[in-house]
């Protein structure tokens, strides 16, 4: 009965979320949770637009794991992906060598991949482009001769095994003057001459503004990064003409391009969407409508959408977790199987609890619901127990001795005494699950997660504020409302204090 | 002579191995105070508690006006009981008024007969009627067991069943409830047969509500009978013993001035 209940809720929260998105567009495409991939979708999906297919772009979505499951789960068609990333993190069992291979490997999960979208995001060193010229170095091997140079890597790239130490012994750098910092650092302290060259992705948006030079891997020792789509080998088949449309973007965006892109949308805060536009009408000759939100109804889209996500995980929670909580409550061994298994659900941590929703239920609100849900459990079933089994034992036995049957007891006194506690439990659910719907943003679900994920990505303490604020106001307000609703739900009895003998 | 309200046979109960009740029989007379009296743990509260079906005998048989206790009755049978528990067991969410018609509210009767009803009992108890307003946390001891009384009363039981009722009262308060409680069995004896079956561990108590006394140790019934009988011919030097176990102002009074 209690199961029935549990799947009869979750049905009933999917079918809200199923009625929400019934209107499905012809091409989703995605983009992970940083600058460059944001631009990339964005051109994906403004091509596939001026091409006259409808399209939609589900903007940074966390990371590598989310977008290949989305993508296998037909919950997006494309999004842009690099070559390096597939060989070592999503096959990096395979050892895969080559385009051919990656191909291959791709193939057998459904999967295809587009050519090169023109340049190479990899590791790369650079160094101040004035500083370059003076002493003619233009590829790494240049460094060979001038051993008195100062260089600072970012702390992970002087660690793996693949960054400082492989470029070292390959090119046989005699610079002893080697520190680890922080990467932002690292670009500060070349500006000010502390250090001469630095590890960086040869996209980065600093570049430009640094004037860096990017020395030549003339021995390739740094594997391709090459940016490219990934999209299922079905989608002609789904979005005719689809394929045709952003195959457009092949070989057209060189590295200078994307770095001047990055740097407009993340130095300049130029829309990721305009500078998108821009690029295919300067490059293609296209023209694409961009929309831009203002501040007040972007906010007011990021309320509803946290609104939605906490409403309705938190009604399911209360459905199925009132009836775990009474039936712990009457039995102590069912109970401790019971909120056994609801605290475990509490020690994953989100991120991987999201992760593991992708392969059943796709990304979007319904995977975030489902997992505010299953967080939203423990609080209300505990409280709910231990609420009713603090009922003293001779309030209780004076109830069964009237002769009220067990429905009734519980109705007219077992619930209304414990109604703080629940009501409690309730209350810390609401409030923990305002923070965690964030998180949600990392699915594609929206809400005030997103300005935050955008604010971090472009190091933006404002953006962040713009997400940060109102959920932490949202939190205090569902809490006010909460002791409102003490006041009115508690009945009046409960909430005297106890006369003194 | 009228059949028993309550006829126990054999019933025993043990709880993890540890005996609280020992096999039993029983019989509570009708239109009597039976009082149960023995120390804690001696199993008076467990017997007390099987005849409401509170507690399920292992063993044996549990009969009210002749009809067995069964989980098909029971609810129907506690109906025409009425139990009183010390500290009163009050619904603490509901006033006093509320705790003592809520049987009579579940079970529709009409609020005229509500009424009535509650005016016979607040004039039985001399209960303040403002008080029936007042939540139990409002409600001083003696308040709380007057309206815990009533409650037990509302539907016109044909037994009464009391745990210590008087137990967490301070002593002139219980001296004087004692008082009442006894003139409010006597009258409702007077219009009808009421029963009463009282738990108390005060042998003073026992004497001064009940016919029968029944005394407890350790799950066994030691002796039954009136407190003349415990007197002129104990059972067991127990009995002479636990009937001396009370101390009065005089033993003080003795031993300073021998």
């Amino acid at each position: 009965m209690i199961e029935g209940a549990c799947i009869g809720a979750l049905i009933l929260a999917s079918a809200f979320v199923d009625a929400a998105e019934e209107t499905r567009p012809p091409l989703r495409v995605g983009s992970k949770a940083f600058t460059e991939s944001v631009i990339l979708g964005e051109l994906v999906t403004q091509i596939a637009s001026a091409q006259g297919l409808r399209a939609t772009h589900r903007r940074q979505l966390g990371g590598t794991k989310i977008l290949w499951a989305a993508l296998l789960r037909r919950e997006i068609d494309v999004y842009p992906e690099y070559t390096g990333t597939i060989a070592q993190e999503m096959f990096s069992g395979a050892a895969l060598r080559g385009d051919e291979a990656i191909r291959k490997a791709l193939a057998e999960q459904g999967v295809q991949m587009s050519g090169s979208l023109g340049f190479n995001n990899t590791y790369a060193i650079g160094m101040p482009e004035q500083l370059a010229q003076s002493l003619g170095i233009r590829k790494i091997s240049d460094l060979a001769k001038h051993p008195e140079l100062k260089l600072g890597f970012s702390n992970e790239f002087i660690s793996r095994t693949d960054g400082w130490p492989l470029l070292r012994d390959r090119y046989g750098l005699p610079q002893r003057d080697v520190r680890g910092m922080d990467h932002d650092l690292a670009y500060r302290a070349l500006q000010s001459g502390a250090i001469q060259a630095t590890d960086l992705y040869s996209t980065d948006a600093e570049i430009l503004y640094y004037h860096l030079r990017i020395l030549e891997d003339d021995r390739h020792v740094f594997p391709e990064y090459e940016a490219v789509l990934l999209y299922r080998a079905d989608l002609e088949h789904s979005s005719p003409g689809a394929t045709a449309a952003f195959f457009q973007l092949v070989g057209k965006i060189s590295s200078p391009e994307m770095i001047a892109m990055n740097a407009r949308a993340k130095l300049e805060r130029v829309s990721e969407s305009r500078v998108a536009a821009d690029f295919l009408a300067a490059k293609l000759g296209l023209h694409s409508a961009v929309s831009e939100e203002t501040a007040i109804s972007r906010i007011l889209r990021h309320l509803q959408e946290h609104l939605f996500l906490v409403a309705i995980s938190l009604l399911a929670a209360i459905v199925v977790a009132l009836p775990l909580g009474v039936v712990s409550a009457r039995f102590p061994g069912v109970g401790q199987l019971v909120l056994g298994a609801v605290g475990i659900i509490q020690t994953i941590p989100s991120l991987a609890l999201l992760v593991f929703m992708i392969p059943l239920l796709g990304i979007g609100s319904k995977p975030s619901i489902v997992a505010l849900f299953l967080y939203s459990l423990l609080p209300i079933v505990r409280n709910t127990a231990s609420g009713l089994r603090n009922i003293p034992i001779e309030v209780r036995e004076s109830a069964q001795a009237l002769g009220l049957p067990g429905a009734e007891r519980l109705r007219r006194i077992e619930l209304p005494m414990a109604s703080p506690a629940i009501l409690a439990g309730i209350k810390t659910s609401a409030v923990i699950n305002v923070g965690t719907a964030t998180l949600g943003a990392l699915i594609g679900a929206g809400g005030f997660g997103q300005p935050i994920l955008t604010g971090i990505r472009l190091n933006d303490v404002g953006l962040i504020l713009q997400g940060a604020i109102p959920a932490a106001v949202l939190a205090l307000l569902v809490q006010g409302l909460f002791e409102v609703a003490e006041r009115v739900l508690v009945p009046k009895g409960l909430r005297l204090p106890v006369r003194a003998e | 002579m009228d059949p028993p309200v309550f006829q126990l046979t054999g019933v025993s109960k043990s709880y993890g191995g540890t005996l609280a009740l020992a096999p039993t029989d029983l019989s509570v007379l009708a239109g009597q105070t039976t009082a149960l009296i023995g120390e804690s743990g001696s199993g008076k509260s467990t017997l007390l508690r099987m005849m409401l079906g509170l507690v399920h005998s292992d063993t044996g048989h549990v009969y009210f006006q002749g009809v067995e206790l069964s989980p098909d009755n029971v609810l129907a049978l506690r109906r025409r009981m009425g139990y009183g528990i010390q500290g009163g067991g009050l619904f603490p969410h509901l006033t006093a008024g509320e705790n003592i018609c809520l049987m009579a509210r579940y079970l529709r009767w009409p609020q005229s007969r509500i009424d009535a009803r509650l005016a016979e009992l607040i004039h039985l108890t001399r209960f303040p009627e403002g008080g029936l307003a007042r939540y139990p946390s409002e409600l001083s001891g003696g308040q709380a067991q007057r309206v815990s009384l009533m409650r037990a009363l509302m539907l016109g039981p044909e037994v009464v069943l009391l745990d210590e009722p008087l137990g967490a009262l301070d002593p002139v308060t219980r001296y004087e409830l004692q008082e009442e409680l006894k003139s409010v069995f006597e009258a409702t004896r007077a219009r009808r047969a009421t029963s009463v079956v009282l738990v108390t561990h005060d042998i003073g108590e026992a004497a001064y509500f009940g016919h029968t006394l029944v005394l407890l140790r350790g799950g066994r019934i030691v002796q039954q009978g009136t407190i003349e009988q415990f007197m002129r011919a104990p059972a067991d030097p127990y009995v002479t013993r636990f009937l001396r176990a009370q101390r009065t102002p005089m033993d003080a009074l003795q031993s300073a001035h021998p």
